[in-house]
């Protein structure tokens, strides 16, 4: 029932051997007829320095499991417990505030974080360099497009200088190159970095190219339906043959979930 | 460039390919950089001054026709050059800027009163659920009570002086300014709420970084509203509440006028009423609403 939220001492000190865990969540929402269970004992850990995603199809509360692991709602049973503090979390909408620019927007995320004043600024230049925006500090949000105001997105998510990276769908809504350009850009940063990142997505593509553990979710209840190492070596391309064998792979079993709730 | 082969050994590609997404990701940066460029001076004239003046000029060209067509005798309408001669008589007397700075001051005072009332209780609102339900209608009805009705009760529980007007003025505006920020904060996107609360900002510190910076525009449209509507108060009180000890502003001018039948003197008040409330309007609520929209790209470019 609990959710462990961890003391600061947990990060510096002992050594977890899990950057998420999550035991035996289920989650249901009061529906109009009765309660309706969204989430069916789900069970998963994502080891530190792992880049984990998550699988599914519309209704397999993909997003209702990302918002019980960063703390903006609590499971009806089972425990959750991210070791590393509260988790970043990252948007389809890159939920950047207009009223700030682009370096303010990160230097808040480190004022909440308690980063005192004087190490703001060099701070946030150096995650906007990390993101490869270095001359944006002073640009407003409108200023940038989709593809640069989800990098910035990204560093004001690392500002927070979290353990774990909860992404939900953030490159769905960007053009097909942007988006390519983007998953370079993220396998990089894990690999330098060394975040962990669980990652929800409903493009099969694009969870094989970024993740080393595809988690297929099946739909209402959403449980644990199947899971893929993914041994091709990094720096992958979406379009390499090995990416495409497994995503085959897994689209067969991913359809063969859907079709089972058109039979009744 | 091939990079399909995927036996290849990651170290051995790794610098070359990220010089590569370097360059890519310029050149992607450099194909959707928005352009914002300024307006030049003289479109501005042109498109922004230039279309007011004429209205302006129209309308005295009509007011001066019907003048010479002698529509009215002219105790009930006077010509534009007998409301100059009393400006310009008032302005060589020194009275003018006095007659102007007393009604002005009264209701920027006024203003600044209903704002620190004004701005915490609609915070209040929006936030407490209670508060809301218990004060919301009442605070949303009294808006459409006109303020004039606040005169005859706040000059017999007050008196004729200042604080009277003050009493009115708050009574006009801080329901527009309340109302302003509870329609801001109703009108802040969820997300940035979200957004907020996974960075850690709950509680006071939620409502400073995010909830009050995103409904600044409605907070802004409410002070605009709230500042009309402490000018019109403050008038009405002027007008109906006439006291030597109250000093003379620009409504007992208008009520001197229709006293002594000087239907100059009264167009005179009247414009100056008019100019006044636009003229705040437009140096100062006007640019700070424009500067908050456009540096949020919320100003749309026609």
């Amino acid at each position: 029932m609990a959710t462990a939220i961890a003391k600061a001492e947990d990060r510096v000190g002992v050594e977890h051997e899990y950057a998420a865990r999550i035991g035996h969540v289920s989650k249901s929402f009061n529906g109009p007829t009765g309660p309706q269970l969204v989430l069916d004992d789900i069970t998963l850990d994502v080891a530190p320095g792992e880049f984990v995603t998550l699988l599914g199809a519309s209704g397999c509360g993909k997003s209702t499991l990302l918002n019980l692991v960063a703390g903006l709602d609590r499971p009806t049973v089972g425990s959750i417990e991210t070791p590393g503090g509260r988790p970043a979390l990252m948007f389809q909408e890159h939920a950047l505030f207009p009223w700030l620019t682009a370096g303010k927007n990160i230097e808040l995320a480190l004022r909440l974080r308690g980063v005192p004043k004087g190490a703001r600024r060099e701070e946030a230049e150096r995650l906007l360099e990390l993101v490869r925006l270095g001359g944006a500090y002073g640009k407003r949000v409108h200023e940038l497009s989709g593809g640069m105001r989800q990098r910035v997105a990204m560093a004001r998510a690392l500002a927070q200088d979290s353990r774990l990276l909860l992404m939900d769908e953030p490159f769905a809504a960007l053009d097909a190159i942007t988006r390519d350009v983007l998953h370079d850009e993220l396998t990089r940063i894990w690999r330098e970095t060394n975040v962990s990142v669980l990652f929800v997505t409903h493009n099969v593509r694009e969870a094989v190219r970024l993740a080393q553990r595809v988690v297929l979710l099946s739909s209402r209840p959403g449980r644990v339906a199947h899971e893929w190492t993914v041994d091709i070596d990094q720096p992958r391309r979406i379009e390499d043959p090995a990416v495409a064998e497994l995503s085959v792979e897994i689209t067969e079993e991913l359809r063969g979930e859907i079709r089972r709730h058109g039979q009744h | 460039m091939a990079s399909t082969d995927t036996t290849g050994t990651a170290t051995g590609k790794g610098p070359a390919r990220s010089d590569d997404l370097a360059g890519l990701e310029a050149g992607l940066d450099a194909l959707d950089a928005v352009q914002v460029n300024r307006t030049p001076v003289r479109e501005v004239l042109l498109k922004k001054v230039l279309p007011p003046i004429t209205a302006v000029a129209l309308v005295l060209v009509a007011w001066q026709g019907l003048v010479w067509a002698e529509v009215a005798p002219d105790y009930k309408l006077p010509a534009p050059s007998t409301v100059w001669d009393g400006l310009s008589d008032m302005w060589l007397q020194g009275t003018l800027f006095e007659v102007i700075w007393t009604s002005v001051s009264r209701g920027l005072l006024g203003f600044l009163l209903a704002l620190a009332i004004g701005t915490p209780l609609g915070l209040l609102v929006s936030r407490v659920r209670f508060v809301r339900a218990a004060i919301g209608p009442v605070l949303s009805g009294l808006q459409s009570l006109p303020s004039v009705a606040w005169v005859p009760p706040a000059v017999i529980w007050l008196g004729l002086n200042d604080s009277m007007m003050f009493a009115v003025i708050l009574l006009g505006a801080v329901p527009s300014i309340a109302n302003g920020l509870v329609s801001g904060v109703d009108q802040v996107p969820p997300l940035f709420l979200r957004a907020g609360r996974t960075l850690g900002a709950t509680g006071l510190r939620g409502t400073w970084h995010i909830v009050m910076p995103a409904a600044l525009p409605g907070y802004v449209a409410g002070l605009k509203q709230g500042w009309a509507f402490s000018w019109r108060s403050l008038m009405a009180a002027e007008i109906i509440a006439s006291s030597p000890d109250l000093g003379l502003g620009l409504g007992q001018l208008l009520e001197n006028g229709r006293n002594n039948a000087d239907m100059p003197g009264v167009f005179l008040a009247i414009l100056l009423i008019l100019i006044v409330g636009i003229a705040i309007d437009l140096l100062v609520f006007s640019p700070l609403e424009r500067w908050i929209l456009r540096s949020r790209g919320l100003l749309v470019r026609s």
